[in-house]
């Protein structure tokens, strides 16, 4: 059961009140359908969603943690970017 | 009042199956070949158990003696069994877990049960349909992944394919227990119960063949044989699995968890 046979997959899953696919985890299948099919038993066992997405680790480029002060400390004094001075009405309080 | 006797007896074939089958299955937790399988398998198990749960609770509704799902489950013996005998066979030669074994017969057994919960959903008896409404999807996703994997094996290198063949001639002859002409099935066809089983076999066929072809599988020739589980006539294995599933009920009788 090689790496070669059995590639990395990572799981997103949308739970039945949710907007958004919340990645969940990873798990090893050959191909797509069958990476679906075990994501479907592996991660919805206690009802956690109504859809899943599966994708190829190797699709996934990922930020360095590294590099992580670099990438994210500089947004961490700049205020001036927040819309912190309008009133949102309730009805889109998703935005 | 309590219901004929062919009514309980008709779905305590039922019942039973998913009982010993969710027991054979669950003999792979902790020994699937991957992790996803494992738990794949495991879940199917569950499922069956709460299928058993529900069936049985309901044999014990309509049978004279009203006896609970546990009463049924751990304190009959084996000759009180109504599994059809496919169900009991070993997962491999006893030492070995066989993953074809395995896969094959929840095929054969789930092609069944998928147009008999379908039908079921009909059924005049009311707590049976809805049994049925919600096993039908539960048998969906297990015929699903059997076939699936059938295909993978069957289609897949020599050694699959061949381990997968050697499985399906091993058990095809034990679904012919399923297409024997039946009184308790006539009975309960009559009553508007439950389909007579040999009028699955049309669907059951059709399932089968497209899968094996898929697989790249020969179905296997059709031979006299004939279990005999659903009358109580059991192969040697059945005593093994109720020893083990057993012997924990019977050891400390009414006990509470």
């Amino acid at each position: 059961m090689s790496e070669a046979e059995f590639p990395l997959w990572e799981v997103f899953v949308r739970s039945k009140q949710g907007l958004d696919h919340k990645h969940c985890g990873s798990l090893h299948a050959a191909d797509a359908q069958m990476a679906l099919r075990m994501a479907r038993d592996v991660y919805t066992r206690r009802m956690e969603g109504v859809s899943i997405w599966v994708v190829p680790s190797v699709a996934i480029t990922a930020s360095l943690a590294e590099e992580q002060s670099t990438d994210f400390d500089p947004m961490a004094d700049k205020i001036y970017r927040h819309p912190t001075f309008y009133e949102l009405p309730d009805e889109v309080k998703n935005m | 009042m309590p219901a004929p006797a062919f009514h309980a007896e008709y779905v305590l074939r039922l019942a039973d199956s998913t009982l010993v089958l969710g027991q054979r299955l669950a003999e792979w937790c902790g020994h699937g070949p991957m992790l996803e399988e494992d738990i794949a398998l495991t879940n199917v198990a569950l499922d069956l158990v709460g299928q058993a749960r529900l069936l049985l609770s309901h044999v014990g509704s309509i049978e004279e003696s009203g006896r609970d799902e546990d009463a049924l489950a751990y304190f009959r013996s084996e000759s009180e069994f109504r599994n059809w005998t496919l169900l009991e066979l070993p997962n491999g030669d006893g030492a070995h877990h066989d993953y074809a074994i395995t896969i094959a017969r929840n095929l054969m057994f789930s092609a069944l049960t998928v147009p008999m919960w379908e039908a079921l959903t009909a059924s005049s008896d009311q707590a049976l349909a809805q049994i049925a409404a919600k096993s039908v999807k539960e048998a969906r996703a297990h015929l699903r992944h059997a076939s699936e994997w059938t295909v993978r094996l069957g289609d897949g290198t020599p050694v699959s394919h061949d381990r997968m063949q050697a499985a399906f001639d091993r058990l095809w002859p034990y679904a012919n227990e399923w297409w024997a002409d039946d009184p308790i099935d006539a009975a309960a066809a009559k009553a508007g119960i439950g389909p007579m089983l040999a009028s699955l076999k049309p669907a059951w066929d059709r399932t089968l063949d497209a899968v094996l072809t898929e697989a790249t599988l020969t179905q296997p020739t059709r031979t006299r044989f004939l279990s005999s589980g659903k009358h109580g006539r059991h192969s040697e294995h059945l005593g093994y699995l109720l020893a083990e599933m057993q012997s924990l009920a019977r050891s400390d009788p009414g006990a509470q968890w």
